[in-house]
């Protein structure tokens, strides 16, 4: 009987030990510098994951986000977004004509929402994509935006 | 401390809005000098690393793609007063920020 709690009493932290182990490595995930310098927007989906942008789950009813239709400044777009996705892990923004598409990665873990705000440079009209990883899945909510002045080039 | 990083709180039930504001250029590296013509490099937060009393909360990545002095606003929920949040920031040019505020 004692050996048994004893036996308990070492897999329990055992497995604390491991848990602890692992919760950094996902939060502090590197800045990925193949994904942030793709140029072409399915090759930059390619380098998060998504092997095939046809098995991306449309989801612009559980993905909240709310984009100007039309920004006058591509300096300053103002992005929101709130994913209603069960165990939301990761939070990804494209806007599909800039240089790089790849705009920024939010990772998320259950001490905050599945929610940021934040304001994107866009040098063109051009759709923007927010995908959402949840479970090993990935899910879409686009919206476009028409830019009267782009804002990653010249002054 | 610097002073880079500007907070500001809500708290509503039990739930703290956090709206950040970083200074920092966030250079394209495809901008030119207005006098000189010369390439301005690029210069821009790779990272932005969000903790909620010691515990890492949230991680930001962010491309030169994100707009001159960025802002960002996330929610934390289950929080007290004298919580405290620490916002560090890393760019490509090897420079770092920190900022901290408290629940009041």
């Amino acid at each position: 009987m004692r050996l048994t709690k004893e036996r308990r009493v070492f897999l329990h932290s055992a497995l604390v030990l491991i848990g602890s182990l692992m919760v950094p490595t996902k939060v502090l995930s590197r800045w990925d510098d193949n994904a942030y310098n793709k140029v072409d927007i399915t090759e930059s989906f390619f380098s998060i994951g998504i092997t095939n942008p046809g098995n991306l789950i449309e989801a612009n009813d559980v993905i909240e986000l709310s984009l100007p239709e039309i920004a006058e400044n591509g300096a300053i777009v103002p992005i929101t977004v709130h994913s209603k996705v069960m165990n939301t892990e990761r939070i990804f923004v494209f806007a599909e004509k800039n240089p790089q598409p790849l705009v920024s990665d939010y990772i998320i873990t259950d001490g905050v929402e599945p929610f940021a705000a934040s304001r994107i440079k866009m040098s063109e009209t051009a759709f923007v994509h927010v995908i959402v990883l949840a479970n090993g899945t990935f899910y879409r909510a686009s919206r476009q935006v028409k830019v009267t002045i782009g804002g990653c080039g010249e002054e | 401390m610097d002073k880079t990083v500007r907070f500001r709180i809500r708290v509503k039930d039990d739930t703290a809005d956090v709206k950040v504001m970083i200074f920092h250029p966030m250079e394209t590296g495809y901008r030119r000098d207005k006098n000189s013509r010369e390439i301005i490099p690029k210069h821009f937060i790779q990272t932005v690393n969000i903790a909620h009393n010691g515990k890492q909360i949230m991680q930001v990545h962010w491309s030169r793609s994100v707009s001159k002095n960025p802002y960002l606003n996330f929610r934390v929920p289950n929080v007290s007063k004298g919580d405290e949040f620490k916002i560090v920031w890393n760019d490509n040019m090897g420079k770092s920020g920190v900022g901290t505020a408290t629940i009041s």
